[in-house]
C-alpha cells in the first residue's frame, strides 16, 4: 500500500450534492441494496469499491433513476439531489438524467457516426445554437475523453466500429458533452491501457473543479489516485464510507481492510 | 399391402440389429464398456442404421420407378388409333389401371380365380358386368386392348413386387451382416453414426431444395409451351387482357401487374404504419400484462384463413365503402359502382398484413440491445426521442426487410383479391374501381373446363412464373437486408 499516493488530502467540508437515506433496492425477490446511507459532496470525486456483485452498479443506477427501466427493480428510501427527492412524483426523470450523466459499465455507442454519438446529447438539449458551436462542443468533449487524436479524421465513421477501449472513451466524451452536474462513471477504465487511463483520470480531476463525480472501480490504486471519498460496499450493504486516505490507511471495519489488502473479493 | 409388411420386417430387423450389435461390441470388450471406443448404444445404432437406411432408400426408389417402368411398357400395348395424343393416352392408361385394380379386387373377393383373371377375354366375358358385381364401376365397356393391357399390368406389378421384396430383403440382410461383422471394440461406431446422421440431414435439406427446383422447372416448361403459342412481346408489353376462345386472345400481363401492385401498395399503406406503431407500442411502452395479452391476440389475427378476410371484404368493407362513396352514400358523391374495388381489397389485405408486419418488427425492435436505450436515456433523452433517434435507426434495415416480406405476401395473396377486387383488367388510377390481379387471373384461367394445349390456359403458368420471380426477388432482397442487419449486433 505504500506506493499509493493520495491526492488532495485536505479535509475541507463541501456542500452535499446527493444524499441517500435508507435506500433499499430489490430485483424481484432479491435484495440487492440494503439500507444504504451516503452523502456525496459537490466538487468531489467519490469512489465506490467492493467485490463483484456487491451492488455498486445497482446503487449508481439509483442516483439517476436508470433503474426505472428495469421492470423487476424497485427502489425505496430517499435520494436527495440538491435537497430535492429525485424519486418524488413531480420530478421528471428525463431532466434528472440530463443533470446526472452516466457512463455505463459496458461501452454502448449508438450505431451512428462518431460525431453524431457525441452530438446526440447537445442536440437533444439544444446546447448549441449553430453548427460551428456544435462542432466545438464535439471536439472539446472528444478531447476531454482523450480520444480526439485517434478519431479526428474519421468523425463520420460509425462509433460501433471502434475498439472496445476507444468505445469506452467515446462514451465518456458523449456523457461529458451534455455538461452534467454529476457524472456517474461505472468502471470507465476497465478496457483502457495505462496511458488512456491516466488521461481519463486527468479528465476526472478536471471535472472535479466544477462537478461531482462518482466512479465505480475495481482498481484500488485508481480509487486512491482519483478520489477524495471512498465507499466500500459488501453484499449489498455500505460497510464503510469516509475520506479516501483514511479508508486506505486506517479502515475501521475489518471487512474493508480485508478487501483492500486483497483477502476478500 | 406387401410394402407395409416389408417395412415392418425391416424395422424388426433393425431393432434386432441394435440389440445384437450392442451385445457383440460389449462381448468383444469383455463386458467392460470402458474398453469400447464408443458408447455401446452407438454400435447398436450403427447396425440398425446400416440395416435400415440403404434398404429403405432402395425401397423408396423402387416404389417410384416401378410404376413408371410398367406404365411405359404397358402403354406400348395400346394401339395408336385408340390414343392419338398424350392426354388421351393418359385417359386410356387410367382405364387400364382401373381394370387392373378391379381384377385384383375380384380375385381377392373370390369372384374370379387367379387363372381366370389372367385368361379373361372380352370376347367371352362381360368384364364390365363382372367387375360391377364386385363394386368396381367402369364408365364404358372394356375394350380388348385395355383388358389385355390391364392383365399385363397385373402380371408385371406382381413380379415387380416379388422382386422388390427379394432385393430389399437381401440389401437389409447384407447391411446387417456387414455391420455386424465390423462391430469390434476398436471400431469407431460413434464417428460412423455421426456421419450417418449428417447424411440424413443433408438428404432432407436437398429434398426440400430439389422440390423447389422441380416446381420451378415444371412451371418453366409450361411457360415455354405458352410462348410457343403466344407472342412474348404481347405478354410482356401489350396493354390488354382479354382472353376468349376464338383463338385471338390478347394476353398481356401489364394490366394485371398494375392491379396487383396497386392493391399491394394500398395494403402496405394500411399495414406498415399500423403494424409498425403497434410493434413500437408493444415492445417499448406496453407493460407485461398488456403485452402478454395483446401479442397473442395480434398473432391470432395472423392465423385467420385468408378466405375469411375475403368474406370480410365482400360483406363488410365493400358495402361500407359503397355506402360512403357510392350512389346515395354518405358523401353524396357517386364515385363507386360496386362493392369490389382496389380499395376494398387493399384495405382488407392491409388488415391481414398488420400482424405480419408488427410481429416481425417487434422481434427486430426487441433485438436492439437494451444498453443502446440505456445510453440514450442516460443522456437525458425522452422515451420517444430514444425510439426515434436510436432504436428505430438501429432497427431500420430489419424493418425494411419485414416490409419487403409483407409486400411479397401481398403480391402473392389470392383469396382476398378474388373476393374483393373484382375481375376487370384495366389500367386506372382510381382506387374505387374494380381491378384484377395476377393471382385471380391464374385462378380463373385454370378453373372450369381447361384445355392444356391452348394459350388461354397455358398463360396461367407464364403468369405464375412471373409472380414467382417477382416475389422471389423481393424475398431475397428482404432476407439479404435482414441478415445484414443481424450481423451488426452479433
Ligand atoms: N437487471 C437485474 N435483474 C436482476 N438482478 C440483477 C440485475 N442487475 C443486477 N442484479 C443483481 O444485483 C446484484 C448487484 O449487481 P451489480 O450489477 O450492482 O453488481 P456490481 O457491484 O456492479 O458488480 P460488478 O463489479 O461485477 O459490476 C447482483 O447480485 C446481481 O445479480
Ligand atoms: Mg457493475
Amino acid at each position: 500500500m505504500n506506493d499509493m499516493q493520495f491526492t488532495d488530502r485536505a479535509v475541507e467540508q463541501k456542500e452535499t450534492k446527493i444524499a441517500a437515506k435508507d435506500v433499499n433496492v430489490h430485483y424481484g425477490e432479491a435484495h440487492a441494496i440494503k439500507d444504504v446511507n451516503v452523502e456525496i459532496e459537490d466538487k468531489t470525486v467519490t469512489a465506490f469499491i467492493g467485490p463483484s456483485g456487491c451492488g455498486k452498479s445497482t446503487f449508481l443506477r439509483c442516483l439517476n433513476r436508470m433503474n426505472d427501466t428495469i421492470d423487476v427493480c424497485s427502489v425505496t428510501g430517499n435520494i436527495l439531489l440538491d435537497g430535492e427527492d429525485i424519486y418524488d412524483k413531480r420530478v421528471d426523470p428525463v431532466q434528472l438524467r440530463a443533470k446526472v450523466g452516466m457512463v455505463f459499465q459496458k461501452p454502448n455507442p449508438f450505431p451512428k457516426s462518431i460525431y453524431d454519438n457525441v452530438a446526440y446529447g447537445p442536440r437533444i438539449h439544444g446546447l448549441a445554437k449553430s453548427k460551428a458551436e456544435l462542432d466545438e462542443i464535439v471536439e472539446s468533449a472528444l478531447r476531454r475523453g482523450a480520444i480526439w487524436e485517434e478519431v479526428k479524421d474519421r468523425l463520420d465513421k460509425p462509433g460501433t466500429g471502434l475498439s472496445g477501449g476507444q468505445q469506452q472513451r467515446l462514451c465518456i466524451a458523449r456523457a461529458v458533452a451534455t455538461e452534467p452536474e454529476v457524472l456517474l462513471m461505472d468502471e470507465p477504465c476497465s478496457a483502457l491501457d495505462p496511458i488512456a487511463t491516466a488521461q481519463v483520470e486527468e479528465l476526472i480531476d478536471e471535472l472535479r473543479e466544477r462537478y461531482s463525480v462518482v466512479i465505480v472501480t475495481h482498481s484500488m490504486q485508481q480509487a486512491a489516485r482519483v478520489s477524495q471519498k471512498t465507499a466500500f460496499f459488501h453484499l449489498g450493504t455500505l460497510v464503510e464510507f469516509g475520506h479516501t486516505g483514511q479508508i486506505f490507511t486506517n479502515p475501521e471495519d475489518p471487512r474493508t481492510e480485508a478487501y483492500i489488502t486483497g483477502r476478500i473479493g | 399391402m406387401p410394402t407395409l409388411w416389408l417395412v415392418a420386417s425391416l424395422l424388426l430387423l433393425a431393432v434386432a440389429g441394435f440389440v445384437v450389435g450392442r451385445q457383440r461390441a460389449l462381448s468383444t470388450a469383455g463386458g467392460d464398456a470402458k474398453e469400447l471406443h464408443s458408447l455401446p448404444s452407438y454400435y447398436g445404432h450403427n447396425v440398425a442404421f446400416t440395416t435400415l437406411v440403404p434398404a429403405l432408400g432402395a425401397l423408396a426408389i423402387w416404389l417410384l420407378v416401378q410404376p413408371m417402368f410398367i406404365e411405359s411398357r404397358v402403354s406400348k400395348m395400346i394401339p395408336d388409333e385408340m390414343a392419338p395424343d398424350r392426354p388421351t393416352l393418359g385417359l386410356v392408361m387410367s382405364d387400364v389401371r382401373r381394370v387392373a385394380e378391379g381384377l385384383d379386387i375380384a380375385v381377392a373377393r373370390g369372384a374370379l380365380s387367379a387363372d381366370d383373371a389372367r385368361s379373361l377375354r372380352t370376347e367371352f366375358t362381360d368384364v364390365r358386368g363382372r367387375l360391377g358385381e364386385v363394386g368396381v364401376a367402369l364408365g364404358a365397356d372394356v375394350r380388348p386392348e385395355v383388358l389385355r393391357a390391364a392383365q399385363r399390368y397385373r402380371v408385371m406389378s406382381k413380379t415387380g413386387n416379388r422382386m422388390m421384396g427379394i432385393v430389399i430383403g437381401v440389401l437389409a440382410i447384407v447391411g446387417f451382416a456387414w455391420s455386424y461383422m465390423q462391430t469390434h471394440k476398436d471400431f469407431r461406431a460413434r464417428n460412423v453414426v455421426e456421419k450417418g446422421v449428417l447424411s440424413l440431414l443433408i438428404l432432407a435439406a436437398s429434398l426440400a431444395i430439389l422440390t423447389t427446383i422441380g416446381i420451378v422447372l415444371s412451371m418453366f416448361f409450361e411457360t415455354i409451351n405458352f410462348f410457343k403459342l403466344h407472342n412474348a412481346s404481347d405478354f410482356f408489353l401489350g396493354g390488354t387482357w382479354a382472353p376468349n376462345f376464338r383463338g385471338d386472345s390478347e394476353l398481356s400481363i401489364l394490366p394485371l401487374l398494375w392491379g396487383t401492385l396497386y392493391i399491394s401498395f394500398i395494403a402496405l399503406l394500411v399495414a406498415v404504419p399500423v403494424g409498425l406503431f403497434a410493434a413500437i407500442y408493444l415492445s417499448e411502452y406496453a407493460n407485461n400484462a398488456v403485452r402478454s395479452f395483446a401479442k397473442p391476440l395480434l398473432e391470432i389475427l395472423a392465423g385467420i384463413p385468408t378466405i375469411v378476410y375475403g368474406l370480410f371484404a365482400l360483406l363488410t368493407v365493400g358495402p361500407l365503402l359503397v355506402n360512403t362513396f357510392g350512389k346515395g352514400g354518405a358523401l353524396g358523391v357517386e364515385w363507386m359502382a360496386g362493392a369490389t374495388s382496389v380499395l376494398t381489397a387493399g384495405v382488407v389485405m392491409g388488415i391481414m398484413l398488420i400482424p405480419f408486419v408488427s410481429s416481425l418488427s417487434d422481434d427486430i425492435i426487441n433485438a436492439v440491445p437494451q444498453s443502446m436505450r440505456d445510453g440514450s436515456l442516460g443522456l437525458g433523452a425522452t422515451k420517444s426521442e430514444t425510439i426515434r433517434q436510436v432504436v428505430m435507426p438501429a432497427a431500420l434495415p430489419g424493418i425494411v426487410g419485414a416490409i419487403l416480406l409483407a409486400a411479397s405476401r401481398a403480391i402473392g395473396e389470392t383469396m382476398i383479391v378474388v373476393m374483393g377486387a373484382g375481375a376487370i383488367a384495366k389500367f386506372s388510377a382510381n382506387p374505387l374501381e374494380s381491378m384484377t390481379t395476377i393471382t385471380t387471373r391464374i385462378v380463373s384461367q385454370l378453373t372450369g373446363d381447361t384445355d392444356f394445349a391452348s394459350p388461354e390456359t397455358l398463360v396461367a403458368f407464364a403468369l405464375g412464373l412471373t409472380l414467382f420471380v417477382l416475389t422471389l426477388g423481393l424475398n431475397v432482397l428482404a432476407l439479404y437486408i435482414v441478415r445484414k442487419y443481424r450481423e451488426q449486433y452479433e
